[in-house]
C-alpha cells in the first residue's frame, strides 16, 4: 500500500485570479513582502498495491485524466509505502 | 419535421427544466431527458448539455460530469458529426472532455455574474446561428462563476483562422471592448464551436430567453437555427 501526495499548481503563464485577491488580504494586513500568491491543489489517497511501478502508473493516471486540467495545471506527486 | 432534442441531468443540472420547457413548450419539438448514469441517447438528434453545477464542480467545473456514463455516448455521437450544444456548464463539461479546446478560469473579478449582456455573432454561418436574422446583438443572460475563458495563443489563432468563435461579448450596438466582457473571457469569447461545427458551447443563456412571457425572446432564433438546419 502507498500514500499518495498531489500538488497540483497552475501553470504559470495562467491568470490566477483567486491568488490575486487573497494576496490583496495579506496587504491590507500590513504583510508587504507578500507576492505571486498563486493557489493549487493538494490531494492525498491510498493506493492499493504493493508494486511501486503500478501504483506510480496509477496516480499519472488519475493526475493526467482527473485530478488535473494538463491545458492549465502541472502536478507532482509522491509516494511513501504505508504498512 | 423537428428534430428530437435530447437534455442531459447530471446530478447538480438545474437549467434542465429550462431547456426542455424552452424547446417543447415555445419551439414545440420533440424533446427528452437523458440520465447520466445511462449510455442511450433515445435517438436524439441534438444534445443539449444545460446548465447547472454537475457534480457539484467539485475539484474543477465539469471534471467529473465529463465521465458519466451518458458522456461516453454523447463523446463517440459528437465525433460522428451529432450535434452537441454545451450552455454555461454543459460549456465546462464539453471543455473538460475534450470536444472543444481551452479551458474556463475563474471571473475576472471573482464574483459570480448574473445579467443580461449583449451577444454580437461572430459566425453567422453555422447549425447555431443561421436563423439570427436580427442586425443587433442578442441580448441574453449568463450567469456565471467561471466563465473566463482561456486557452494559448496557438490554440487562439486556430480558432479564429477556422471561424470558430461564434458569439462575442460586446455592446449592444456590436462594439467590441473590455468593458463589455463580463468575467474577463479571452478576446470577450462568449461562445465557439469545433472545427467541423457540430459541437458549440457557450456561456450564456439562450433557453431562459424564448418565452415571450418573459420579455425576451432572443434565444427562440439559437434553437430554430439549430432546428432549422437538421431538417
Amino acid at each position: 500500500m502507498f500514500k499518495a501526495k498531489v500538488l497540483i499548481k497552475r501553470r504559470p503563464s495562467i491568470l490566477d485570479p483567486q491568488g490575486k485577491a487573497v494576496e490583496k488580504g495579506a496587504f491590507h494586513l500590513g504583510l508587504t513582502n507578500i507576492k505571486d500568491t498563486r493557489i493549487g491543489k493538494y490531494i492525498e489517497f491510498t493506493v492499493d498495491t504493493s508494486d511501486r511501478q503500478s501504483a506510480e502508473k496509477e496516480v499519472n493516471d488519475y493526475c493526467k485524466k482527473l485530478l488535473a486540467n494538463p491545458i492549465m495545471e502541472d502536478y507532482e506527486f509522491t509516494l511513501e509505502s504505508e504498512k | 419535421m423537428k428534430p428530437k432534442f435530447g437534455v442531459v441531468i447530471f446530478p447538480g443540472s438545474n437549467c434542465d427544466h429550462d431547456a426542455y420547457y424552452s424547446l417543447k413548450k415555445i419551439m414545440n419539438a420533440e424533446v427528452t431527458f437523458l440520465w447520466h448514469k445511462d449510455r442511450d441517447l433515445q435517438d436524439s438528434k441534438v444534445i443539449i448539455l444545460p446548465g447547472g453545477f454537475a457534480y457539484g464542480d467539485y475539484l474543477r467545473c465539469g471534471a467529473i460530469a465529463r465521465f458519466s456514463p451518458i458522456m461516453n455516448s454523447v463523446i463517440e455521437f459528437a465525433n460522428k458529426g451529432g450535434i452537441v450544444v454545451g450552455i454555461c456548464n454543459g460549456f465546462q463539461i464539453l471543455l473538460e472532455a475534450g470536444l472543444l479546446p481551452g479551458v474556463m478560469i475563474r471571473n475576472k473579478s471573482l464574483q459570480f455574474v448574473c445579467k443580461d449582456i449583449y451577444l454580437t455573432v461572430i459566425n453567422k454561418n453555422t447549425i447555431f446561428t443561421g436563423n439570427i436574422n436580427t442586425g443587433t446583438p442578442l441580448k441574453i443572460p449568463v450567469a456565471h462563476g467561471e466563465g473566463n475563458y482561456f486557452t494559448d495563443d496557438d490554440t487562439l489563432k486556430s480558432l479564429q483562422d477556422n471561424n470558430q468563435i461564434v458569439f462575442q461579448y460586446s455592446s449592444k450596438d456590436g462594439l467590441y471592448a473590455e468593458e463589455f466582457n463580463p468575467n474577463g473571457s479571452t478576446l470577450n469569447i462568449a461562445g465557439i464551436m469545433n472545427k467541423s461545427g457540430n459541437v458549440m458551447g457557450m456561456m450564456p443563456h439562450p433557453e431562459r430567453v424564448c418565452d415571450p412571457v418573459l420579455g425576451k425572446t432572443d434565444g427562440q432564433m439559437i434553437f430554430s437555427s439549430i432546428i432549422n438546419s437538421v431538417n
